[in-house]
């Protein structure tokens, strides 16, 4: 069969279709991680519903295993949201790549030009802005059934902005090695978790600093270095594992 | 010399089973000696009597339990980079090493606290450390069974092993910054001020101890594990292979 | 030219082939034949840099094919077991995303007119969720019609298609053949082009 005889020929790449040349920078492939996963985001809005609800629900049931005295509620409060915030990440995070690995879409991403660790960066950001953001935006109102008074509020609320996309950075290398694998879930924490506790330590602890009358802002610090930390090594380590779970 | 030789599983084969004994011989030899300072040429503690002696055993499993997965991020590197297939070995080999090590510490850690802080768990901060490390130990244990595929689950304990060496000083600071806030400053297990000559020397000989047997069971592992993986292979079916042992 | 010295697989222990040499120069097709288990797919994944070989290595043009730069990325279509869509965006988007995924995206206009061109005309805007297994296999189809890449990587491409969009299959093989383009395929059925084009090669 000729060239020009079939109709696929007419769609052929003409000159004038063609975009200037990429240089399949790392901004672009952020870009397209970002926009393509919030869509299906958007889209899949009932799962990331039922993921928030979650978070509320497990909130909501500590008052009811321990007692409803304020007191004690002031106490918990921030370390039981911030519990709640670990286990609502862990429950999000096998969406990150599990998906794309059994539709095929995980290997095109390896096989891009693009840089991998950019294009992963990319898919985690769009995993916070979906997760992780909401459970911060959530917390305030949460808040108040532990009678947490204003300025604990708004440093846990800054707490969770500075340590959520922790959760999701670190958890996206656990994720990645969990691709393939026959553990699962329970495989997932079991690498996760550990690897949580200072996120749980600075993040709580920086409501609790201001509970005891001390200043919040070296907890909050540090959870600030340490997203920095996990800013520059999570999105390689992660995309490493990637390609290993692909081999 | 060439090193690069030893890189082969069939070539440290033979070399391991050489050494094994020694270091068997050497662990067994400098328990017997650490133990014979520990329990009965160091002096009894004043303040904490009898019970102290527990750190000949506490101390140089905690030490290892940590240095343990120093030296598997090292391997780990190595196989990631280079990668060899012999160093990923030996990180699966000392993998269960380390947890031992680290449930060792903990065990014991736990039977000194009960007479001197009158409780087994006090949230110390580096019984606290230790607890976390132990579970990163059965992530890597874990995360190794889960993959079928060996060359593909070298690689993936390597990341792992990888990220928990970046990670385990951030764990043992954050423990320790949340203990300081929650706790004052607790007594310390290794604290006592003043060390006799002969307590010191004890515990050395123990840490020595604890080395020589981490080697020799390691070595036994990376043997089984390179029999298992190399099940075919021609060297392996070769005669000789039981005197060259 | 695509060219591979001396490759050996693994899977576990299994040795799935070893000592696998051959080359193909552009407008030929590399036919990778062989039952269930014998190393097909394992093959095509060592040729797109997905699966490192046990021995050996691959080359296109002359580059190492296990850790390819940018540019021989983008020059390289890999169209895997699965169709890489995502059920919850529509058919133009999904192309439109893989298109620029690659390397080489492309204006809504070309998208279309590359999905009319393999029959999806009509479910342009549907979710990917609605298409049957066929009609998946033909955005893979509107991939290859896009052009571009000049090496491009088939698992089983004829799985799941209808007599029309196995003719569809052919004429856009043969269509890249022709301008020099070239292709290894993963495929026990035999596809419809030219002898002097094919080689095969008979998986142990």
């Amino acid at each position: 069969m000729s060239a020009t005889s079939h109709p696929a020929s007419a769609s052929r790449r003409e000159d004038a279709d063609l975009p200037a040349p990429a240089d399949f920078g790392v901004f672009a492939a952020v870009r397209w991680a970002v926009a393509r996963d919030l869509r299906i985001a958007l889209r899949s809005r009932a799962e990331l519903a039922v993921q928030l609800l979650f978070f509320v629900i497990v909130v909501s049931l500590f008052p009811l295993s321990t007692s409803p005295e304020r007191q004690l509620l002031q106490t918990l409060g921030p370390g039981v949201l911030w519990v709640a915030a670990l286990l609502a990440a862990l429950l999000s995070l096998p969406r990150l790549f599990a998906g794309d690995l059994a539709d095929g879409t995980l290997e095109q991403i390896a096989l891009s030009p693009y840089p991998l660790p950019a294009l992963v960066f990319g898919k985690v950001l769009a995993h916070w802005l979906a997760t992780g953001l909401p459970l911060a935006v959530l917390a305030p109102l949460l808040g108040l059934q532990y009678a947490l008074p204003a300025d604990t509020l708004v440093v846990l609320v800054g707490s969770l902005l500075l340590g959520t996309p922790i959760l999701s950075l670190v958890g996206a290398i656990g994720a990645a090695l969990t691709l393939n694998t026959r553990g699962g879930g329970g495989l997932l924490a079991l690498l996760v978790l550990p690897l949580y506790a200072p996120v749980l330590i600075f993040g709580a602890g920086s409501a609790d600093a201001l509970r005891a009358g001390l200043s919040a802002a070296p907890n909050l610090s540090l959870l600030g270095a340490g997203l920095l930390v996990a800013l520059v090594g999570a999105p390689f380590a992660a995309a490493a594992a990637v390609r290993i779970a692909l081999d | 010399m060439n090193l690069y030789r030893f890189a082969s599983p069939a070539a440290f084969y033979p070399v391991a089973g050489f050494w094994m004994p020694w270091f068997a011989i050497a662990a067994a030899v400098c328990t017997v000696v650490g133990l014979y300072i520990g329990f009965v040429v160091a002096p009894t503690d004043f303040q904490q009597g009898q019970a102290y002696r527990i750190i000949f055993i506490h101390v140089p499993s905690a030490w290892m339990s940590m240095f343990i997965w120093l030296v598997m991020a090292f391997w780990s590197l190595l196989a990631l980079s280079m990668n060899t297939r012999l160093s990923a070995m030996m990180a699966q080999a000392l993998a269960p090493s380390g947890a031992w090590m680290t449930f060792i510490a903990l065990w014991t850690g736990a039977f000194w606290g009960r007479p001197t802080w009158g409780t087994y768990w006090a949230w110390d901060a580096r019984m606290t450390s230790e607890l976390i490390l132990l579970f990163l130990y059965f992530g890597v244990i874990a995360l190794r069974n889960a993959i079928d595929d060996p060359r593909r689950a070298d690689r993936a304990c390597s990341v792992l092993i990888l990220v928990g060496a970046v990670n385990i000083p951030i764990i043992y600071f954050s423990v320790q910054w949340w203990n300081t806030l929650h706790q004052g400053a607790s007594v310390s297990l290794t604290a006592a001020p003043t060390m006799a000559a002969t307590m010191l020397a004890g515990m050395l000989v123990m840490s020595l101890a604890a080395w020589f047997y981490t080697i020799a069971v390691a070595l036994v592992r990376v043997r089984a594990i390179i029999l298992e993986r190399e099940q075919g292979a021609a060297w392996i079916d070769a005669p000789d292979l039981a005197r060259r042992t | 030219m695509l060219e591979a010295q001396d490759l050996a697989a693994r899977r576990g222990a299994h040795l799935l082939f070893q000592g696998l040499s051959f080359r193909v120069p552009p407008g030929q097709v590399l036919v990778i034949a062989g039952r269930n288990g014998s190393g097909k797919t394992t093959l095509l994944r060592i040729l797109a840099g997905l699966t490192q070989p046990a021995e050996g290595r691959v080359t296109w043009l002359g580059q190492d094919l296990a850790s390819p730069a940018p540019a021989t990325r983008a020059d390289t279509l890999f169209a895997g077991h699965a169709p890489a869509l995502k059920d919850e965006l529509t058919v133009i988007e999904n192309l439109l995303a893989l298109a620029e995924l690659a390397g080489t995206p492309l204006s809504a206009q070309a998208a279309q007119r590359a999905l009319d061109a393999c029959g999806l005309k009509a479910q342009r805007h549907l979710p990917a969720r609605t298409l049957s297994q066929g009609q998946r296999r033909r955005i893979a189809l509107a991939r290859m019609a896009l052009g571009g890449p000049r090496l491009w990587l088939l698992d089983e491409p004829a799985t799941a298609l209808d007599a029309d969009g196995l003719r569809l299959l052919a004429a856009l093989t043969g269509d890249h053949l022709a301008a020099g383009g070239t292709v290894a395929a993963a495929t026990h059925q035999p596809l419809d082009l030219p002898a002097d084009r094919v080689q095969t090669l008979a998986m142990a």
